[in-house]
């Protein structure tokens, strides 16, 4: 024991120096650039050589997977059974048509008539379209992250080592890294926002309130190694205008307010998150509800077009699906923010799966679990569109134009549009949606109701 | 292998069926219940989801396993041209048109005896349109329905009567679901 003394103090110079050194080249490569907004660019070069990598490691199963004659499991984003996109009529009648040579147009009711229902629903049992949209989109190569990998098996040992590595680098370097760029991002909101806060009103106080939110939400992006391209940035939102976005986790909002300045809109939380909260609203106007207040939806559509009409605030960043959705599709968008009567800036965001998937799975994960798979990720790659502002239309209701601007950003970003509820991830679906089902089928079988006199 | 022998969907099939039974069962203890079918938002509004689910429950079980799973949806397995020329000592495939044909049957036959009687008939019906139609437009839709099928007078639709109405249907098409793979 004694031999280690004259080592202990050789060991703690080492560990101040290097993080001594940890910290400078932090402050260097990291925090200045944001505090300026712009880029070495190492981040580009990461991202290049990690695809390579993932190539040459899928390349590898594969061949390692003929050689042993086993079968490869390749997920299928696609569904895995054929499905026809007909109507409930045309299907109905295509079965009694070949079952009988009766004059089709008369309604009535046909044994065969079961088989249609009874086919959908088994179709629906072995592959449906929404609750594939609240787990995790599957890979078509490998990552080299365990938790993504269905093949695991000892292929190689190139490719093992390979993964070895990988989880040296994740767990040791990277994520300490981000930590503590995180932990000096959210500090530096903080006390900036508090510290600007004290200011009185004008344009000074804007303008450092601008710019301590942007180099805070700068830092966390790098704090997490999100690659973002953004596209089309002269379509970025303007003051009085409602910014809406498709939702997949909660770093959509660190990507988008890097980029721009928004004042937000949710509820406000205990802990650290109504803390940051708090510090926020000193510097800007945000607008946080209490959570009694959430329920009351004309509080908080009368609170929104309050903001909105003020044209020196700035405009609102909402997420209208209302919780988060895998990524591969947008759902429904709640029809409140379409009623206020704003211009709408829709953007979208598609997540690249392949260096780390964003989507939070809140019944799986919680958010510091979350926060931490994140972080020992490779790196968070996505996209964003600025699509064109639209308006409401005269003549059209508030959930016709949410569905046109769910499908505009469905577009872009190249997204399933889809009908369903995200709710549906924690409800269950309502009845009025088989009583649409039941009322179409009994129309086959009475026809309308000019016909009953008929029969 | 067991699975695949009786069922005949091929290796890749079945794992992909599996890894769907997996995501559908939210308890993780290798069975399904009721529950997690009706979480499936198309089958709930499906008219007859409820029926649809039944068809995978022995009689008096709650729990549906996968081997089990597995053999109600095999019922939906294309008829391939190779199977049609088979011997005939086998076993019938659960995919055999016979096989689908009964499978439709006991959505009718809710009570298992064999027969659709013309109460069953009423509450499917009932269960298929809703609050849409009048009890007593159902009530002679079902009668003539009936008495169309019945041969043997007995007011109720046996399994071989069943089958005489609906021998020139497609069978074979309507109730296969094609795999992409």
């Amino acid at each position: 024991m004694f031999l280690l003394l004259p080592f202990d103090s050789l060991v703690v110079n080492l560990l101040g120096i290097s993080i001594t050194v940890l910290f400078t080249l932090l402050l260097v490569f990291i925090i200045v650039p944001a505090i300026f907004g712009v880029s070495f660019g190492i981040r580009k070069v990461y991202m290049k050589t990690l695809l390579k990598i993932f190539q040459w490691a899928t390349l590898r199963i594969e061949r390692g997977a003929k050689e042993k004659n086993h079968p490869l499991y390749k997920p299928y984003i696609n569904g895995i059974i054929a499905k026809e996109p007909t109507s409930l009529e045309e299907e109905i009648k295509e079965i009694r048509r070949s079952g009988s040579g009766k004059a089709l147009d008369t309604p009535e009711f046909e044994l065969s008539d079961v088989f249609y229902f009874c086919r959908k629903g088994i179709e629906t049992i072995m592959d449906d379209e929404v609750t594939k949209r609240f787990s995790a989109e599957e890979l078509e190569s490998w990552n080299l992250l365990s938790r993504t990998n269905y093949n695991f098996q000892y292929i190689s040992l190139r490719l093992t080592v390979l993964w070895g590595l990988g989880v040296l680098i994740r767990y040791c370097f990277l994520l300490p890294l981000r930590i503590a760029l995180a932990f000096t991002g959210i500090s530096l909101l903080v006390t900036g926002t508090t510290v600007v806060g004290y200011l009185p009103n004008g344009r000074c106080k804007e303008f450092l309130s601008r710019h301590v939110h942007l180099m805070c939400y700068r830092i966390c992006v790098r704090a997490l190694t999100a690659i973002i391209t953004y596209h089309d940035r002269e379509n970025r939102p303007r003051n009085g205008g409602i910014c809406v976005a498709n939702h997949t986790s909660p770093i959509d909002v660190i990507i988008l307010a890097s980029d721009g300045y928004y004042a937000m809109v949710g509820q406000i939380h205990g802990g650290l998150m109504g803390v940051i909260q708090r510090a926020m609203v000193k510097a800007c106007p945000h607008v946080w509800f209490e959570r009694s207040e959430v329920k009351d939806r004309h509080l908080v559509a009368k609170r929104l077009t309050e903001h909105v009409q003020d044209k020196s605030k700035l405009p609102i960043l909402i997420f209208p699906e209302g919780t988060c959705i895998n990524n591969t599709s947008v759902m429904m968008f709640k029809k409140g923010s379409f009623e206020i009567g704003a211009t709408v800036y829709p953007v979208a965001i598609k997540y690249d799966p392949q260096f780390g998937d964003a989507f939070w799975n809140s019944s799986k994960y919680g958010m510091v679990t979350y926060l931490l798979r994140m972080m020992t990720s490779w790196a968070i790659v996505c996209s964003v569109w600025y699509l064109p502002p639209m308006t409401r239309q005269p003549e059209e209701d508030a959930v016709h134009f949410a569905n046109r601007v769910k499908s505009a950003i469905a577009r872009q970003g190249g997204l399933v549009d889809l009908l369903w509820d995200g709710g549906l991830k924690r409800e269950k679906v309502k009845d009025a949606f088989k009583e649409e089902q039941q009322k179409l089928y009994s129309k086959m079988i009475v026809g309308n109701h000019e016909d009953r006199s008929r029969s | 292998g067991e699975i695949k022998k009786e069922t005949g969907f091929s290796h890749s099939q079945i794992t992909r069926l599996y890894s769907r039974f997996t995501s559908l069962d939210k308890g993780e203890n290798g069975t399904l219940s009721r529950e997690d079918f009706q979480r499936i938002p198309e089958l709930a509004i499906n008219p007859l989801g409820d029926r649809i689910i039944n068809a995978f429950f022995p009689e008096g079980e709650d729990q549906v396993n996968f081997r089990g799973f597995m053999r109600t949806l095999a019922h939906f397995r294309p008829i391939e041209d190779n199977e049609k020329s088979k011997d005939q000592n086998g076993p019938e495939p659960l995919n055999s048109r016979s096989n689908k044909l009964h499978f439709a049957f006991r959505l009718y036959d809710l009570d298992k005896d064999d027969k659709i009687s013309r109460d069953e008939l009423l509450q499917v019906l009932r269960m298929m349109v809703g609050v849409n139609i009048s009890d007593e437009q159902l009530g002679s839709i079902a009668d003539r329905t009936i008495q169309e099928a019945d041969q043997d007078g007995d007011s109720a639709i046996s399994f071989a009567e069943f089958v005489k109405v609906l021998e020139k249907v497609d069978v074979e098409q309507k109730m296969s679901i094609r795999f992409l793979h």
